[in-house]
């Protein structure tokens, strides 16, 4: 081989080696970065920081429980709807539709994944929450009145319009998921079940089996965004940092007080706390979303049943 | 013995494309019959077809008539379930269920509801794993996934969960050609085995296997059913110039 070329080669190798080096040193630069502005809050409030209540910039009193309880509670109850929903769609689509149906149905789906954050919190403060002030929200306490859950004053903004707005938001990106990961379920496990009688019901049971572990990973996947999403649930949370059994009060999540206070946060503590949630933001989310990788791709390499001989 | 299965007049087509011309064929009760042919003949197709597996294709549709026991299996309003349970089906690929070894061969008998009892369930599984040969093989080990078995016990499973469902008919489609000449004998010799009990018809591309095992041999070309005849006559003395051909292997 000519020398240059060799030159050329190595050359080439070490541009693109630095450039993959940079992503590595951008994500410890921002943990550093993270750690090392939340030090005096570290210092200050040590793990009462995470499991204290109050909230008070004012008096210098800074408790992230309020946050921690407002991101975990508004994200379960996106995942509770949109979990069966999502998978009521993926299997329609693999199982069931016609390639004709299907594919524009897909591709809806993906578009809505791609619809900017800030145009679903309008639609939120604009619809959503009207139809849970004036029609959802009577209806829930009416009948389901005497749950703690379902109490208190009706305004249409808080807890459960947040959830049922990111519930929206990340359905198509479980859809998405659910679907690829049904779609490399090997068609010999369908045929295995139909040949034994099975109907189209328990077939698809035995898809689901199959799929089960990338099932799981989309649904993670799902729960890494709800985590935070942050533009649509300050819209329609409320942003009152208070622990409150009512889905119907305000609540405030992690993400959104993060966006909504660092103009305001001129004091040394008061930036470091911030920072510090947004430290533990970004630690959850980066374990969820590897967890989501590693069952994802557990799948995409071969199911259980593929992976035989 | 009566002919458990009668084929007039069949056609077969892939939206536009005929993949099986006017095939007749009767197939005895309890004796093997062999599918053989090029690849790409319709065998596994005409196979798919006895127990409508072919269903699941989009445009696919049939011409002609298909008689199990005498009824056409092909008439709307045919219990396709209740029909692929008694006429069962072993694939290519050995094709386990993601579950313990016990659950693949339970499986069937679970939805078809045919088991009084668990202890009822346990005796089932049993019967069909020494059906299929392998009961000896896996029975300490029935709690375990299926895939820790070899290439040929993960067959002979799928072979007992077939039989687990007591069907009268088992559909083979090249059971053993992922197999070693090992795990191919043990098939073999189930398939002879079987035959006591139920009407098998066996896809293979060995010539050898269906001289061995097969009382009837059909030979398929083109989408065409080009001689069928005991497999004896047609390894020794076939009617067909082309069956002649392909079985000495002139051409492939």
């Amino acid at each position: 081989m000519a020398k240059t070329g060799t030159f050329a080669d190595s050359l080439f190798k070490g541009v693109l080696t630095v450039f993959a080096a940079t992503i590595i040193l951008v994500v410890v630069a921002m943990i550093a970065m993270m750690f090392w502005n939340s030090l005096p809050t570290i210092r200050e409030f040590g793990l009462g920081f995470l499991v204290g209540s109050d909230w008070q910039p004012a008096s210098d009193v800074y408790g992230a429980l309020p946050f921690i309880y407002g991101t975990i509670v508004s994200s379960v109850i996106a995942l509770i709807l949109a979990v069966p929903v999502s998978l009521g769609i993926a299997i329609f689509l693999v199982e069931q539709a016609p390639k004709s149906i299907a594919s524009p149905i897909a591709f809806m789906v993906e578009l809505l994944a791609a619809i900017p954050s800030v145009v679903y919190g309008l639609w939120g403060i604009f619809v959503l929450a009207p139809f849970i002030r004036n029609y959802l929200g009577p209806i829930l306490q009416n009948y389901l009145g005497w749950l703690p859950l379902f109490q208190g004053r009706l305004t249409g903004i808080g807890m459960l319009t947040g959830g049922v707005i990111m519930a929206i938001m990340v359905t198509p990106i479980i859809t998405a998921v659910v679907r690829d990961v049904l779609e490399v379920v090997p068609n010999t496990q369908r045929d295995a079940a139909l040949a034994l009688g099975a109907t189209k019901w328990e077939t698809t049971l035995i898809v689901l089996e199959n799929a089960s572990s990338g099932i799981a990973g989309a649904v993670v996947l799902g729960l890494g965004r709800a985590l935070g999403e942050t533009m649509a649930v300050t819209m329609v949370i409320g942003n009152a940092p208070q622990i409150s059994a009512s889905l119907f009060e305000p609540a405030y999540t992690i993400a959104s007080v993060l966006a909504a206070n660092f103009a305001e946060a001129t004091d040394r503590l008061y930036l470091s706390a911030l920072i510090e949630m947004g430290l533990v933001l970004f630690l959850v989310t980066f374990v969820v979303n590897a967890a989501a990788k590693v069952l994802v791709m557990g799948v995409a390499k071969g199911t259980n049943a593929a992976r035989q001989a | 013995m009566g002919n458990k299965i009668t084929v007039k007049n069949l056609n077969f087509f892939y939206g536009k494309d005929q993949a099986l011309f006017d095939i007749s064929l009767k197939i005895p009760e309890r004796e093997v019959m062999a599918f053989v042919g090029p690849s790409g003949c319709g065998k596994s197709t005409f196979l798919r077809v006895l127990n409508r597996m072919n269903d699941t294709i989009p445009y696919a549709r049939i011409e002609g008539e298909v008689k199990i026991d005498g009824k056409d299996i092909y008439k709307a309003k045919t219990d396709v379930v209740a029909l692929r349970r008694k006429v069962g089906m072993v694939f290519q690929k050995s094709n386990p269920f993601p579950k313990s070894i016990f659950d693949n061969v339970a499986y069937g008998i679970r939805i078809n509801r045919m088991h009084s009892s668990k202890k009822d369930l346990a005796e089932r599984v049993e019967k069909a794993l020494k059906d299929a040969a392998l009961w000896e093989e896996v029975k300490d080990r029935l709690p375990t996934s299926a895939f820790g078995l070899s290439g040929g016990q993960q067959q002979r499973l799928c072979i007992a969960r077939a039989l687990a469902v007591q069907p009268e008919v088992i559909l083979m489609d090249e059971p053993a050609s992922a197999l070693d000449p090992i795990a191919t004998q043990k098939i073999e010799e189930l398939v002879v085995e079987l035959k006591k009990k139920y009407t098998i018809v066996i896809v293979t591309h060995n010539m050898q296997q269906a001289a061995r095992i097969s009382d009837r041999t059909a030979f398929f070309m083109l989408g065409k059913l080009i001689e069928v005849n005991p497999t004896e006559k047609m390894f020794t003395n076939p009617d067909d110039k082309l069956t002649e051909d392909y079985i000495t292997g002139r051409f492939g």
